[in-house]
């Protein structure tokens, strides 16, 4: 039985709530980042229900953020959940495979600018204080993500 | 002063103009502190350092500004500064510091009289050449920046009588800042050509040393919190009047963003000897708005 529902689900090639997209070849080399040796990054975000807390607290803070909200709108909020607690998972050493596209990829068409990266690195800040994530991890976590802004700004 | 308030509204409605051609304006998006502070020359930096950082909350894609307004208490003199900076687009700035330096009763042993006041005015541009000290978080590349400061004392007389060749001088330097967000530190190197006597105060050049003279200054600060940045600094400068040597300088700083658009900086700051008065340490006071 649950064979045939590994199966089913290699079939359908798109995990439940979410949208297809185009074909892409899943590697963790599209986290944009390596990831931390030794788990004390992972602990200090208080692992996999912790990063869980952070990424959806990020997204919560970032659809309602006048500032940032309408990038938000119409994208696929259950697979952009799923694919950054992959994404810090795997930076954070967490043991997590990544498995969504690369991040210029990700954020193609889209029409970021230096200010809505900005937007989303201080809900990403609320959101690691309010899981109570030390400032020093916080900065860690944040100089691995912040050279993803050459591939994430499209002008 | 209303001629340099001009000049910064009337470059506000330049690069206003600007940017149509340049896509969607932005109301800020630079990441508390990260356009430093105000310097006392009204560079975007430390206290006492130029850094690479451009002044304002904007990015890339607009033009922010900044006023500050700096109160030093020494043990024998007051330095008072205040100014404003406009940054456009995360590349340039423009900015404008007024200095007035009392001699309060020390003006009476220097034979000034008491409470006798030099002033500056200071025009500076800076140009951002290279790498972003926040984001290039992968490199080791610092944001590169050159920059110069045109400065004017009103004391032309007294400056000369005291040995100094001109009320009058511009300092040329490039500043290297660094965000090293991994270990939460920020670290700034500059190094200035300049003839100032007391960045300009007392004159440039002198009756010891006239001409253009390599000097460094120093920040490096720990983030402590998103909103507050400790640290230290240190400016060599130049020795050029017979009358009175002059030291370099040190501080220790604390820089805390109240709000995303106030920042106070408290420091201890010693600034040696000045006029031949040994051991001038006190009270940094610095209260700045960026937008």
């Amino acid at each position: 039985m649950a064979l045939l529902i590994l199966i089913a689900a290699a079939a359908l090639a798109v995990p439940l709530g979410e949208e297809p997209v185009h074909p892409y070849v899943a590697s963790n080399a599209n986290a944009g980042a390596t990831p931390f040796a030794g788990d004390t990054l992972w602990r200090a975000f208080h692992t996999r229900a912790g990063v869980d807390r952070i990424v959806d607290g990020m997204v919560d803070r970032s659809v309602a953020d006048p500032r940032i909200g309408d990038i938000f709108r119409n994208q696929d909020l259950v697979r952009l959940r799923r694919t950054l607690k992959e994404q810090f998972c795997y930076i954070l050493g967490g043991g997590c495979d990544y498995t969504g596209r690369t991040m210029k990829a990700a954020h193609k068409d889209l029409g970021l600018q230096t200010a809505d990266l900005g937007a989303l690195i201080e809900n990403l800040q609320a959101a690691m204080r309010a899981e109570g994530v030390p400032f020093t991890a916080q900065n860690r976590l944040l100089a691995k993500l912040a050279p993803m802004k050459r591939e994430a700004i499209e002008r | 002063m209303l001629f340099p308030r001009l000049l910064a509204a009337s470059f506000c409605l330049f690069f206003a103009a600007a940017p149509a051609v340049a896509g969607e304006w932005r109301d800020g998006g630079k990441l508390l502190l990260t356009g430093g502070v105000t310097s006392i020359e009204g560079a975007a930096g430390g206290g006492l350092a130029s850094w690479a950082f451009i002044a304002g909350n904007e990015t890339d894609a607009g033009v922010g500004a900044s006023a500050h307004v700096t109160q030093v208490q020494l043990d024998d003199f007051g330095l008072t500064t205040f100014g404003a900076a406009v940054g456009a687009f995360d590349r340039v700035e423009l900015s404008y510091a007024r200095q007035r330096f009392d001699t309060r009763a020390a003006g009476t042993a220097l034979g000034l009289g008491r409470g006798y006041a030099f002033s500056q005015d200071v025009y500076g541009a800076k140009l951002r050449l290279a790498g972003d000290a926040v984001y290039d978080q992968d490199r080791l590349l610092p944001q590169i920046a050159i920059g110069v400061q045109h400065k004017r004392a009103n004391r032309g007389a007294v400056i000369r009588a005291l040995g100094g060749r001109s009320a009058h001088g511009t300092d040329f330097y490039v500043a290297a800042t660094k965000v090293l967000l991994a270990r939460s530190l920020v670290v700034d190197a500059t190094l200035r050509l300049t003839k100032a006597n007391q960045v300009g105060l007392l004159g440039f050049g002198g009756d010891r040393h006239g001409g253009y003279r390599a000097q460094v200054e120093g920040s490096a600060g720990m983030l402590l919190t998103r909103r507050l940045l400790v640290g230290g600094e240190y400016r060599s400068r130049p020795n050029n009047l017979r009358f009175a040597r002059e030291d370099d300088a040190f501080d220790l700083f604390a820089a805390y963003a109240v709000t995303r658009n106030v920042a106070v900086t408290v420091a201890y700051a010693d600034l040696g000897s000045i006029a031949t008065l040994k051991g001038q340490r006190g009270l940094y006071l610095s209260l700045q708005t960026s937008f």
